[in-house]
């Protein structure tokens, strides 16, 4: 179906139930519980699981199939995010010129850093990526943002102020904040079920077809014969170019892309929230991309989506639990002995939940370097041997003569 | 005139002459072995052939054209494979994936960016790539990793992979080093099968006289950077210079 096999088609079908029910699948506790803090399905975080989504699918395009990893792609995040809070200042809160618009200028920027940037691999590819990165990011924080040419308003971040043109924008029709011809991005749904709430917001559903739009394309990439030629250039450069092919080409078509999916998720993080700020330019930001795509599984197809979801989990529901949480779960337990559990997960939790995030990326890069896919398949496998092991056991009771 | 004119070549490393004034003329359709001791200069010349090295003065010429200057994929697309020393291949593609980039690549090798066709869908490709591999008697093997075959498949699948682009000069550099002596057997067979059957040149360059005395219609041989002689098989082996520069023995 649509161009794929079976077994590509049944994980885009399963991506696509998953996401599209993802306020049941993600909201597991009834909302008056103490586990209600572990729900996820609001739209804030639900929305910046499948943006940052579609950012590690694109940066996957590159790192997992060529090989070459760019510590410099948050500049791309960034650029996309600008060019569309300026859509939104020029023409009006549409979003739709504004997702355009980032893609397009993100692409250019991206041809002209990869074309710099590939004349190098290695190493040295991925430090003219991350310098390239920081120049657009100091260019953004200061140099952009003089009060002859504001391009990007420095720290306080290019947001939509009153006296912005905003041409096509008609405040009586229209909500005041960025939509889709009319339904507003933050127009939620509440569905109370028992003792349970379900939001169905406008801007996430937009951000969710899009990222399903975009992981169908990558496995139409992964699969096709552009996909292999990046695969080979990962494998072995040399055979290539003593095959007559030039891998250039190949490198900077799909730096291209990425650079266009990086945009593209940038633009969406304004169409949700239209304020653009240097700091998603900066060098964690495209730090986290790497560790999305390493945590989840570089070169597969799901890996980018789990390692991008995975993080922005931890990031969001970890940091949420305070010495206050941790007091109220533990106070089954002798004063004294409450006090020393809660003093030694202290460093883990709260501020600390990089500490948590780092031990665990550095438990699956050393035991499952291949990611959480890895780890799925592991089990899997395991779960069969299982099974298989079961059924010669029965074949063994009663032996062929 | 032969298909391949080296033509007064010299390199320098530094110090060091690696080649000096080699004249060598490579006949059409012939299998040419170019021999000697270590560091004769028999890889930097090969390297000089390939575009990976530039030599300092002389010339090449491949077919009327000069190759100097050019990238190793334009050397390729004039038509010259090469072979390398230790196979390489694609380890991380299946063996079928192997064989297919080089089928698209005949295509001048032109860049195509054909991210939505599928490529099980390439017919006129994957059969070309099906039927080479049967013809290097590899098809069983389709769908393993290339880089789990024994060294001997893996010469195998990389001579294959030279084939299928038809090239017009094969290039060889060593192609039996650190096999078994049943795979040097398989690899001379299936070289004289391939130099009989088809309209192609073969250079090789080779440590065991076996696998070069059973192959070759001409050798050069080379000694210190600077070609010795250049004869048929029969006059080299009596040849007192070769086993002088071979041996250190004095003629």
């Amino acid at each position: 179906m649509f161009g794929l096999n079976k077994k590509d088609t049944s994980v885009l079908i399963i991506v696509a139930v998953m996401v599209m029910l993802a306020p049941f699948l993600l909201n597991p506790f009834p909302s008056a519980s103490g586990l209600a803090q572990f729900n996820a399905g609001y739209p804030d975080l639900m929305q910046k699981f499948v943006i940052f989504g579609i950012f590690a699918i694109g940066f996957n395009i590159l790192f997992g199939l060529t090989g070459y990893l760019s510590f410099g792609h948050a500049a791309f995040l960034g650029v996309g995010s600008y060019s569309c809070v300026w859509m939104f200042k020029l023409l009006g809160y549409n979003v739709l010129p504004g997702i355009l618009l980032s893609i397009a200028v993100s692409g250019v920027f991206a041809l002209l850093i990869g074309y710099v940037s590939l004349r190098r691999s290695g190493i040295y590819f991925s430090i003219l990526t991350l310098a390239f990165a920081q120049m657009s990011y100091a260019l953004a924080y200061s140099v952009l943002s003089n009060p002859k040419f504001n391009l990007t308003n420095g720290e306080t971040g290019l947001q939509v102020y009153a006296d912005d043109p905003q041409w096509f924008h008609n405040p009586d029709r229209l909500p005041d904040l960025p939509h889709l011809f009319g339904l507003s991005m933050r127009a939620t749904y509440k569905l109370d079920l028992g003792a349970w709430e379900f939001q169905f917001n406008a801007g996430y559903y937009l951000c969710a077809v899009i990222m399903l739009a975009c992981f169908y394309l990558a496995i139409r990439i992964f699969r096709s014969p552009f996909g292999m030629m990046l695969r080979a250039v990962k494998s072995n450069q040399q055979r290539m170019n003593y095959t007559g092919l030039n891998s250039r080409p190949y490198t900077l078509a799909a730096f291209v892309i990425s650079g266009m999916y990086a945009g593209l998720a940038g633009g969406l993080l304004s169409a949700v929230d239209p304020l653009a700020g240097a700091e998603r330019m900066q060098w964690t930001a495209s730090g986290e991309v790497v560790l999305m795509t390493i945590l989840g599984g570089a070169g597969t197809l799901i890996g980018p989506v789990l390692g991008a979801g995975f993080i922005k989990y931890f990031e969001n529901i970890f940091s949420k639990i305070n010495d206050y949480v941790l007091h109220s779960w533990f106070s089954f337990l002798p004063d004294g002995m409450e006090d020393a559990v809660v003093f030694l997960i202290h460093p883990f939790i709260g501020k600390g939940w990089h500490l948590t995030l780092g031990i665990l990326f550095m438990l699956v890069v050393i035991f499952l370097p291949g990611g959480l896919v890895e780890g799925g398949q592991r089990l899997v496998n395991w779960i069969r041997g299982r099974k298989a092991k079961s059924s010669t056991a029965a074949h063994e009771t009663n032996p062929a003569e | 005139m032969g298909i391949l004119e080296v033509k007064d070549v010299g390199k320098r490393f530094g110090g060091l002459q690696a080649l000096s004034d080699v004249n060598l003329s490579v006949k059409e359709n012939s299998v040419h072995a170019i021999i000697g001791p270590n560091g004769a200069g028999k890889s930097t010349l090969l390297n000089c052939l390939v575009g990976k090295l530039i030599p300092d003065t002389g010339s090449v010429m491949f077919d009327g054209q000069s190759v100097l200057g050019r990238a190793p994929y334009e050397i390729n697309q004039m038509g010259i494979s090469r072979v390398f020393q230790t196979p390489e291949i694609f380890g991380d593609l299946t063996v079928l994936e192997n064989m297919m980039i080089p089928c698209f690549a005949k295509r001048d090798g032109a860049f195509e960016l054909n991210a939505l066709s599928a490529v099980l869908k390439q017919n006129d490709i994957l059969e070309r790539a099906e039927h080479m591999l049967e013809e290097m008697n590899m098809a069983d093997k389709r769908g393993m990793h290339a880089a789990a075959l024994s060294r001997g498949d893996k010469r195998r699948l990389e001579i294959g992979m030279c084939l299928s682009q038809e090239p017009r000069l094969l290039l060889l550099d060593e192609p039996t080093a650190g096999m078994a002596r049943a795979d040097t057997n398989n690899t001379i067979d299936l070289l004289k099968q391939i130099s009989e059957e088809r309209d192609i040149t073969i250079a090789i360059i080779e440590h065991d006289m076996h696998v070069v005395f059973s192959l070759a219609n001409r050798i050069t041989v080379l000694a210190q950077g600077t070609p010795l002689v250049e004869d048929d098989p029969q006059n080299i082996r009596g040849n007192p210079k070769v086993r002088e520069a071979y041996l250190g023995e004095s003629a």
